[in-house]
């Protein structure tokens, strides 16, 4: 790549080893990280578990409702949900799996399957929304950021009348319109029910938190000499943008994007706990917290439980991101603005 | 200054006109959400529907109907669908909540930021400083709602310390008022203190390699004064900036706070009628909110001009 100069070889170690190695180096190093990293990938590998502990030792589906069933309890016998609409607390191995973490409520579904499919759901959610939003915010962001002139008045107006909504109010707002009638864009039809209509939401309403900062970024980068010398070879616009600037912004849009699927949780939770995000009776952990607060002060256990699993993984999300800003771009400052999307990068006009 | 100052103006109406459309659209063009039919209630009869449309100005042009809506809102006689309240009345009887509620949060969340901040980059590197990134972190990741919840739980409903909810008036029981907003307070604030904290250490550390904090040592200041005087000072810059960047997720915030403590303030409003898709006061609050948040960017800008003089001779240059 012609824009990452060359580091003077100081050192016969320091010679041949690219940007990214070196990254990888000090990620490395940074022990804090790696320990998220791993309680992350154990996040992950829980969700992905749903279907085995389902199928083999709680017995039941995540919306597979017990009231009126009885479960045998180290020999005794025991009512899912009693009369007085109690759901059963933990049982942990004493029925042989089911019931592990208890019931869920009135409807007496298995806590923890829900807990493990809904985490499914929730982070599948935060992942795809925060592609969404990454890939339109960088493609934003350059466009404005290339062109300047007109072309990026229009987009950063846009990104302006986002802005001034307050997102939760915005994100509500096209939640419960679209939870009543569904999204029909051309060909393409999206159920009432369907998680896809959260993802877009989310997906949609934080964009210019990172395309304002992309903006800014382009604006400093295509003034560079490299892209002076790819003009002069004949590169056209989209060669330049997607060629020259874009591999510049990959640390950017590394951060970002953790940041982004932490933060996109933290909506959909918040969505889902209003009831405007994944429907009934699907579970995600922010519906579950809903349905928990309901009981809490006798079964506080319901809404503790995903409530935590939100925190742990957002909070790791959020160390990550932090350790591959560390690792990718020591002299950012990227990590903290990306919050409230202040980034604008050193040579934007201010 | 002048025209830079009217030209932020204009821009901020044509974001509060944009914003008023869109809402507008979203919930006339989207299906399903006919508020004739919702105000007919269920299984409807065709002609009672139509009376309906006829009756609230339905059937006539959109651009005609949101112009009506808008001149209603301004004219303060708004009248919800559902529950046919006065929508401006109601707006005006949740701002005290509303205001006690955002203002002591922000209040409090840049008192502990600045802080904890001040106190981590202080001594950047050390045990405290590492503690405190420790803590920001944890406040930066937790689900406003899932701490309001819990708080209410184990302060509230186990223990009695802290009433459950409900908003008491100021002017009539100060010390009500400020029992009962402890806890929407602290959920507000937690993950803005964690946020603020680790903007203000990042700033105090870019202040500390300035030019003139090293003057400021070696002309003999003491570090205590060198702190306070030349370091704080300068640091709280970018504060203002990003308070006046927040207040949208303030208001957001306030939302689900509000909602699950029962304060009774605007952002209640908004939900309950977002619930009932009841389109007159979702304008009128979205409206309301947007107003504040670019009310307040506006006056980001201004407050850091004259904060920062370098903004300000890089204006009247331009």
């Amino acid at each position: 790549m012609v824009d990452q100069p060359q580091p003077p070889p100081a050192s016969a170690a320091a010679v041949g080893r690219g940007p990214w190695r070196v990254a990888l180096r000090r990620l490395r190093r940074n022990r804090g990280t790696l320990v998220f990293i791993v309680v992350f990938v154990l996040i992950v590998l829980f969700v992905l578990a749903a279907p085995l502990w389902a199928d083999h030792l709680a017995d039941t589906g995540p919306n597979a409702t017990h009231t009126l069933e009885k479960v045998e309890v180290d020999g005794e016998i025991r009512e899912v949900v009693d009369p007085a609409g109690r759901p059963i607390g933990p049982l942990w191995f004493g029925a042989g799996g089911k019931f592990f973490l208890g019931a869920d409520g009135r409807l007496g579904r298995d806590e923890m399957v829900r807990l493990m499919y809904g985490g499914r759901t929730s982070l599948f959610i935060a992942l795809t929304s925060a592609l969404i939003t990454t890939l339109l915010a960088v493609v934003l962001g350059l466009l404005a950021g290339y062109y300047r002139g007109w072309t990026d008045t229009l987009i950063s107006r846009a990104l302006d009348v986002i802005w001034a909504f307050p997102v939760l109010l915005l994100a509500i707002a096209l939640g419960i319109a679209l939870a009543v009638g569904g999204l029909q864009i051309g060909p393409l039809t999206i159920s009432s029910g369907s998680i896809w209509i959260p993802i877009l939401i989310i997906g949609g309403v934080l964009i210019p938190y990172t395309a304002r900062p992309v903006r800014g970024q382009v604006l400093s980068l295509r003034e560079k000499d490299f892209v002076e010398a790819a003009v002069a070879q004949g590169a056209g616009p989209l060669r330049v943008m997607f060629g020259e600037l874009l591999p510049n912004l990959a640390s950017t849009i590394i951060v970002f994007f953790t940041i982004n699927v932490a933060n996109n949780m933290l909506l959909e939770s918040a969505l889902s706990f209003l009831g405007v995000g994944v429907q009934p009776p699907n579970a995600s952990w922010g519906a579950m917290i809903a349905t928990g607060n309901d009981l809490i002060t006798s079964a506080p256990l319901l809404t503790i439980l995903p409530g935590t699993m939100i925190l742990l993984t957002v909070l790791s999300l959020n160390v990550i991101g932090d350790g591959l800003r560390d690792a990718l771009d020591p002299k950012a400052k990227i990590r903290l603005e990306a919050h409230a999307g202040l980034a604008e990068p050193e040579g934007t006009p201010v | 200054m002048g025209r830079f100052v009217v030209r932020r103006l204009l821009g901020a109406i044509a974001v509060l006109f944009t914003i008023s459309v869109i809402v507008f659209l979203i919930f006339n063009v989207i299906p399903n959400s006919d508020p004739a039919r919702r105000l007919a209630g269920r299984n409807p009869t065709p002609t009672l529907v139509a009376g309906i449309e006829e009756e609230w100005g339905f059937d006539d042009s959109l651009p005609r109907q949101y112009l009506t809506t808008m001149d209603k809102i301004f004219s303060g006689d708004l009248i919800s669908y559902t529950t046919r309240e006065e929508v401006d009345e109601r707006i005006v009887e949740g701002i005290p909540a509303t205001f006690s509620l955002c203002i002591g949060a922000a209040v409090i969340w840049l008192f502990f930021g600045i802080l904890f901040g001040y106190l981590s980059a202080v001594q950047a590197g050390g045990r405290l400083d590492r503690i405190l990134t420790v803590v920001a972190v944890m406040g930066i990741s937790i689900p406003v709602f899932w701490l309001a919840a819990v708080l209410l739980n184990y302060l509230s409903y186990q223990t009695g310390i802290f009433p459950s909810g409900g908003y008491v008036k100021l002017t009539e029981e100060p010390f009500e008022w400020a029992s009962h907003l402890v806890l929407p307070w602290i959920s507000l604030a937690a993950i803005q203190i964690g946020f603020y904290s680790r903007v203000m250490r990042s700033s105090m550390l870019d202040v500390m390699n300035e030019d003139y904090v090293r003057t400021a040592r070696a002309k003999g200041l003491s570090e205590r004064r060198v702190m306070t005087r030349h370091v704080l000072r300068n640091s709280l810059i970018p504060m203002v900036t990003l308070l006046g960047l927040d207040v949208g997720v303030l208001l957001g915030g306030a939302i689900l706070v509000e909602a699950l403590f029962g304060l009774n303030g605007v952002g209640q409003y908004a939900f309950e009628s977002l619930e009932s898709l009841d389109l007159p006061p979702i304008m009128a609050v979205t409206l309301f909110g947007a107003f504040f948040v670019v009310l307040c960017n506006a006056l980001a800008d201004v407050a850091y001009a004259y904060l920062d003089p370098r903004v300000r001779l890089g204006d009247s240059a331009r």
